[in-house]
């Protein structure tokens, strides 16, 4: 019920809002025509769809540009690129997150932004632009971003969690979630070690797969959704996570408490939009980025997915125990110490796939035992069949 | 022994369905998180936003268009194909079924990437539009097809051979004799065939993820959750979901139960 009302107020406040920023922006006459019909490709639950009264932001755009949008969503970076690099399907706008951008950029995928058509890129602050991903920023706008920090149940954990290293604590064996991605489990191990997640040092790596390997045996998961069931549920009590999506169960459940390591040093992440290399309607995509950095519009996304946004004009949309929240807007202090991932060199990246991969399967005295249950397994079968063929002789 | 086999047949059904009761139980779940593990009361929320959510309503109507289109036509091509390979010679009717088989013991994204490299070669040299719905549907249609020719092949086998010709000695011609008397034959391998092609197109994930293009569909939209917290939405659809199929599956086998009454009884007349 509170939920319910704090919806309510959320968008009695843009309806106010909205006649007025409209007004100060004023909807640009992009060179876009109409009628024609963009695929965008975002991540999955990343925008704004009219449920609860929000806005919905493609219909929006349609009903103000007359540019139709042809939304499909994606759940990981990598399942992006290979749909990208596979051919075959045609996307007007994307939404990568850091690393993946200079690689792609590095790769020739991405198109230079006419900035002329995307006014509304003057909202996005300083701070957020020029990032290492993308440093003169010619090919990306930042949509969201975020830092990750650590899930934890107030009624088992009583210590102070501003460590990393908590989630190696032998004391929470058997009730710790990992991050089922490298990159976000290698970071945490990188900054137990005091290294940079972009090391090109693969003695860095291998260490760092040491401590995973290390920790395993206190993992209970590695999981991505399911962290919001097993801490809710009281199943696990430390899970790493990103903060945007930490305030929903944070203000849903009083036992879940949320914290950014401030020790070593966070993880600092921007998913951005930008637009292929060989888009057939450009222009369009960019009326369509131009809309999303518009602040009324990317306030209501913001709302809705719980990230953080580039903006302080759309912050200062957003309702107040929003603004103030420690987790999505987290204090400078936190932001200064947080690094972010940027594409690693291609052979570092290669190794990195076969450490996780290690590290999650388990090294090479496990594949042994795979393979002599497999061979052990033909045999009974190669057996049976023997000995089904020597009876059907003797009957004969 | 009776019991005992009882309290078996019961732990497998347990076994198979408890997962779906849990699920359509927590799709009435109030909490607003949505929560899989903690039942906080009786609601309908979930089904009252799955029926605003306009991206996740355009998946399933996607899903559910290729799947009709799909199940069609490679129950008609199945068909057709499992006539034309009956009257083959043994040699190449074997020959023909290896072939049919390969696509069902392939593994699924062998079948998805090539398929997706055809399509792409193809567009580029007729120089057509991108992947999407046209080609989602011709990757199905190549999945489902053996699985019909598997499920009409038996009975075709097991229908007289001479029942056709027998039917034109009394004067019926070839097309009457084919639509009279072999195709309600066939028809329940048939029906099997459509309701499988069917299924099969519903939750196909990895092909479709290939061959989609800009296309998306439901099993690709709720992956395409799992990064963040799939939402129950999707318990309350898969519910849904779930009662179409029963209500089908149950339609399905009371026809049957009944042509097996009609059947039977003029001939106790006799």
């Amino acid at each position: 019920m509170k939920r319910f009302l704090a919806v309510l107020l959320a968008s009695l406040l843009f309806i106010g809002c909205v006649p007025v920023s409209a007004a100060e922006t004023e909807t640009q006459k992009p060179a876009a025509s109409t009628g024609v019909t963009i695929n965008v490709y975002n991540w999955g639950e990343y925008i704004s769809n009219g449920q609860d009264g929000s806005m919905d932001v493609n219909a929006e755009f349609t009903k103000e540009t007359g540019i139709k949008v042809n939304y499909t969503t994606f759940e990981d970076n990598e399942s992006l690129y290979s749909k990208m690099a596979g051919g075959g399907a045609d996307y007007d706008v994307i939404f990568p997150s850091d690393y993946m951008i200079s690689k792609m950029i590095r790769e020739n995928m991405l198109a230079k932004l006419d900035f002329n058509n995307i006014p509304n890129f003057k909202y996005v602050d300083k701070a957020y632009r020029n990032q290492a991903y993308d440093p003169t920023n010619e090919y990306s706008v930042p949509y969201t971003w975020g830092v990750v920090g650590i899930f934890y149940n107030k009624k088992y954990v009583k210590e102070k969690v501003d460590s990393w290293k908590i989630l190696w604590d032998k004391k929470y064996a058997g009730k710790i979630l990992m991050f089922d991605n490298p990159r976000d489990a290698f970071g945490i191990a990188q900054k137990i070690l005091g290294y940079s997640f972009n090391s090109q040092n693969i003695d860095e790596w291998n260490e760092a797969a040491k401590l995973l390997e290390e920790q395993k045996p206190l993992v209970q998961a590695y999981v991505m959704d399911q962290i919001f069931d097993k801490m809710s549920s009281g199943e696990a009590w430390l899970a790493p996570y990103y903060a945007g999506d930490a305030a929903t169960l944070v203000s849903e459940n009083e036992d879940i408490g949320f914290a950014i390591p401030t020790k070593e040093g966070t993880n600092f992440f921007v998913d951005a939009m930008c637009i292929p290399a060989g888009s057939k309607h450009k222009a369009e995509a960019e009326a369509y980025i131009n809309f999303l950095c518009r602040p009324d519009v990317a306030a209501a996304n913001m709302e809705t997915v719980g990230y953080s946004s580039p903006e302080t004009e759309a912050k200062k949309l957003l309702p107040e125990e929003i603004q103030n929240n420690p987790i999505i807007y987290p204090p400078e202090s936190i932001l200064k110490n947080a690094e972010a991932f940027t594409a690693l060199p291609d052979d570092i990246s290669l190794q990195v796939d076969t450490l996780w991969a290690q590290v999650k399967m388990g090294g090479a005295g496990q594949t042994t035992t795979l393979v002599l249950v497999f061979v052990g397994f033909f045999a009974v079968y190669l057996a049976i069949v023997i000995w089904k063929k020597i009876k059907l002789k003797q009957q004969k | 022994m009776k019991t005992a086999a009882r309290i078996y047949t019961f732990l497998i059904f347990l076994f198979l369905y408890a997962p779906i009761v849990v699920l359509i139980i927590f799709s009435f779940n109030s909490s607003s998180v949505g929560s899989r593990s903690v039942f906080t009361g009786f609601s309908l929320r979930w089904y009252n936003q799955l029926f605003q959510d306009s991206m996740l309503l355009a998946a399933l109507r996607n899903t559910l268009i290729i799947a009709v289109v799909a199940a069609a036509v490679s129950t008609v091509l199945g068909t057709a194909a499992a006539l034309g390979i009956t009257r083959m010679n043994k040699w190449l009717r074997r020959v023909v079924m290896d072939v049919t088989n390969f696509p069902m013991v392939n593994p699924d994204i062998v079948t998805g990437v090539s398929l997706m490299l055809l399509f792409v070669a193809g567009n580029k040299l007729i120089g057509g539009s991108t992947l999407g719905m046209t080609s989602l549907i011709f990757a199905h249609i190549t999945f489902c097809l053996p699985y019909v020719i598997l499920s009409v092949m038996p009975k075709l086998r097991q229908m007289d051979p001479n029942l056709a010709e027998a039917a034109q000695d009394l004067g019926c011609t070839p097309r009457a004799a084919f639509f009279k008397v072999v195709l309600p034959e066939i028809m329940p391998g048939i029906m099997t065939g459509l309701i499988m092609a069917f299924t099969l197109s519903i939750d196909d994930f990895v092909v479709s993820y290939f061959t989609s293009g800009t296309t998306q569909t439901l099993p690709i939209f709720i992956y395409s959750m799992t990064r963040k917290r799939v939402s129950p939405e999707i318990n309350a659809l898969s519910t849904c979901l779930f009662g179409i199929i029963i209500v089908l599956l149950l339609i399905i086998n009371v026809r049957t139960a009944k042509d097996k009454k009609s059947d039977e009884a003029p001939a106790k007349e006799v």
